[in-house]
């Protein structure tokens, strides 16, 4: 190799800085991505209080975010009783969901023939609106918590089942071929391939499974329930409190969020090895996480 | 090798017909053996039903006709003294590749028992494997971390683990660049020479047979029928200079003048 002199040293020391400029663009945007999602936050509520301000729309129609604020603040007391409840409540029926779907999700995807018997009848299941269920499960149990865990449990079950029946029924035939070679055992290939295998989509349909829940728990809670942020929510626009139904909302999709972030935490954590390449680039991440 | 010895694996008279009276005929009247500790390579034109042999050999499907009796015994399942290798790596993508190699060990008794007690022991078992096929090192990653060519060293780390005595390979080197593929034919015969398993290797590449194998057999095309059998007379261990020697070379234009032969018959209509 000859001496680096000349305009080769010099081109090098150009490469060099063309490197370093990329790099710190690339830091520059993962800094700017991170960000974003409260720029945007920030930037929609201000664009609503200007148009509220600008266009005098009366509170009764469309508080002002410094309005809900407001509200916020003057009844946090049972809005963090209310949401506590809610919170409690959808967790409860989320987590039924989880076991119940687990196990459904696993029989239907590795038996051809439960699969076919009970999709119909399943899909059938999740084609009721459950807003017409709820009556039904308040004569049964009552006005109170249980209608509203049923409920989150009802509309959150069936996203987890079709997910990791999914992954069960999609594995490679390769794979299985390998471990039916050591004469593995049907429980085996499950255990071994099958669950593993459906953790990815397992994950994401928890992702959607805990948004509907808090759909599910909310509806019930407003139709049949004497606590929870869905029956403050009634009780205020009774009142026409507008800005409180708007402050109970606010806390309803607060909460949304951090536990869809606590989901993709938790993929992220257990099913990486799906997710290569992708970690660095932010795909699957979510402000609040 | 092992003359008067029963041979190891006994193919006779087999047939396989796949999906029922009136679906495809894919082997017809296959008969072959194998002696304990003999490297068979089985070649042929493509579709010609060399894989069907090793799921019928394996017991992952059973003969429509004659019987295949392994180690003594009529294979009517999946025997735990057979380790497998296919054309893709298969590794279990969210395991290390450590724990991808001692994946068997999870599976076949004895070792399934023992994993628990023994785990340092077996795992030392494992990392010597690895590192007989040049992976030391890299117990600790996943397989998309590592090339095509060191997924399918693992997996045949993985179909070694168990100590099987039929190792049964199903184009392993199939989806490999020329160079890796030849790299692995000599650590493949190193380690069949410190192991000793009885191997079936089914391949398209004939050098790659006329290399690895003791004993190449020819198929023909659909219905696969075993056409020639040629024994390979190279001492071992064989190194890739000897594969540019005239003799290996006129070897394997004797083979691919057969599989010829054996694709002109497939060509003809009546022969289906």
């Amino acid at each position: 190799m000859p001496p680096e002199t000349g305009p080769s040293a010099a081109r090098g020391a150009a490469n060099a800085r063309r490197v370093e400029a990329m790099a710190t663009a690339a830091r520059r945007r993962r800094r700017l991505q991170r960000l974003l999602p409260w720029l945007v936050i920030l930037g929609s509520f201000l664009l609503w209080e200007a148009v509220v301000r600008g266009f005098a729309i009366d509170a009764f129609i469309l508080p002002a975010p410094s309005a809900i604020l407001a509200s916020m603040i003057q009844w946090w007391q049972p809005l963090l009783e209310n949401a506590w409840q809610t919170l409690m409540t959808t967790l409860i029926g989320f987590g039924l969901a989880i076991v119940f779907g687990l196990l459904l999700g696993v029989a239907i995807g590795s038996s051809a023939l439960l699969y076919h018997g009970l999709y119909p009848l399943l899909i059938g299941f999740n084609s009721v609106p459950k807003v017409a269920v709820v009556p039904i499960l308040v004569i049964w149990f009552g006005i109170g918590t249980v209608p509203a865990i049923i409920t989150a449990f009802l509309i959150s079950f069936f996203p987890i089942v079709v997910n990791v029946a999914t992954g069960i029924a999609t594995v490679e035939p390769e794979l299985r071929d390998v471990l039916r070679a050591l004469g593995a055992r049907r429980t085996d290939i499950i255990r071994k391939v099958g669950l593993p295998r459906a953790m990815p989509y397992f994950f994401a349909s928890l992702k959607i499974a805990i948004t509907v829940a808090f759909v599910g728990s909310i509806l019930a809670e407003t139709v049949g329930s004497n606590s929870g942020i869905g029956q403050l929510m009634m009780l205020a626009s009774s009142r026409f409190d507008v800005p409180l139904v708007f402050a109970g909302l606010m806390v309803t999709a607060i909460m949304g969020v951090a536990m869809y972030a606590v989901a993709v935490a938790i993929e992220e954590r257990t099913t990486g090895w799906a997710m290569r390449g992708q970690a660095d680039q932010g795909v699957a991440s979510v402000p609040g996480g | 090798m092992a003359a008067m010895e029963r041979p190891f694996v006994e193919i006779d008279g087999v047939s396989l017909r796949y999906g029922g009276a009136e679906g495809t005929l894919a082997l017809r009247d296959v008969s072959l053996t194998v002696g304990r500790g003999e490297f068979v390579a089985v070649v042929g034109p493509s579709g010609c039903g060399k894989s069907t042999l090793m799921k019928l050999v394996s017991g992952l499907w059973p003969s429509s006709a004659g019987s295949v009796i392994v180690g003594g015994r009529e294979v009517d399942r999946p025997l735990p003294l057979v380790g497998m290798a296919f054309q893709n790596p298969t590794l279990l993508p969210w395991r290390s590749i450590l724990a991808n190699v001692m994946l068997p060990l999870e599976v076949v008794e004895p070792h399934r028992r023992r994993l628990r007690g023994e785990r340092a022991a077996y795992e030392e078992k494992a990392r010597r494997l690895l590192a007989m096929v040049g992976l030391a090192g890299f117990e600790a990653k996943h397989p998309y971390q590592l090339s095509g060519g060191m997924q399918q060293r693992a997996s045949l780390c993985r179909a070694l683990i168990h100590d099987p005595q039929l190792l049964m390979l199903d184009e392993p080197f199939g989806a490999l660049d020329i160079f890796t593929r030849e790299d692995l034919w000599s650590q493949l015969q190193g380690v069949c020479l410190t192991l000793k398993p009885t191997v079936i290797l089914v391949t398209h590449d004939l050098k790659e047979a006329v290399y690895l194998a003791d004993r190449v057999l020819v198929m023909s095309g659909r219905p696969g029928r075993i056409l020639v059998e040629r024994r390979i007379p190279f001492p071992r261990p064989r190194s890739l200079d000897d594969s540019y020697r005239q003799d290996f070379q006129d070897l394997v234009h004797e083979l691919r003048d057969h599989i010829n032969t054996a694709r002109k018959g497939e060509e003809r209509p009546d022969a289906a």
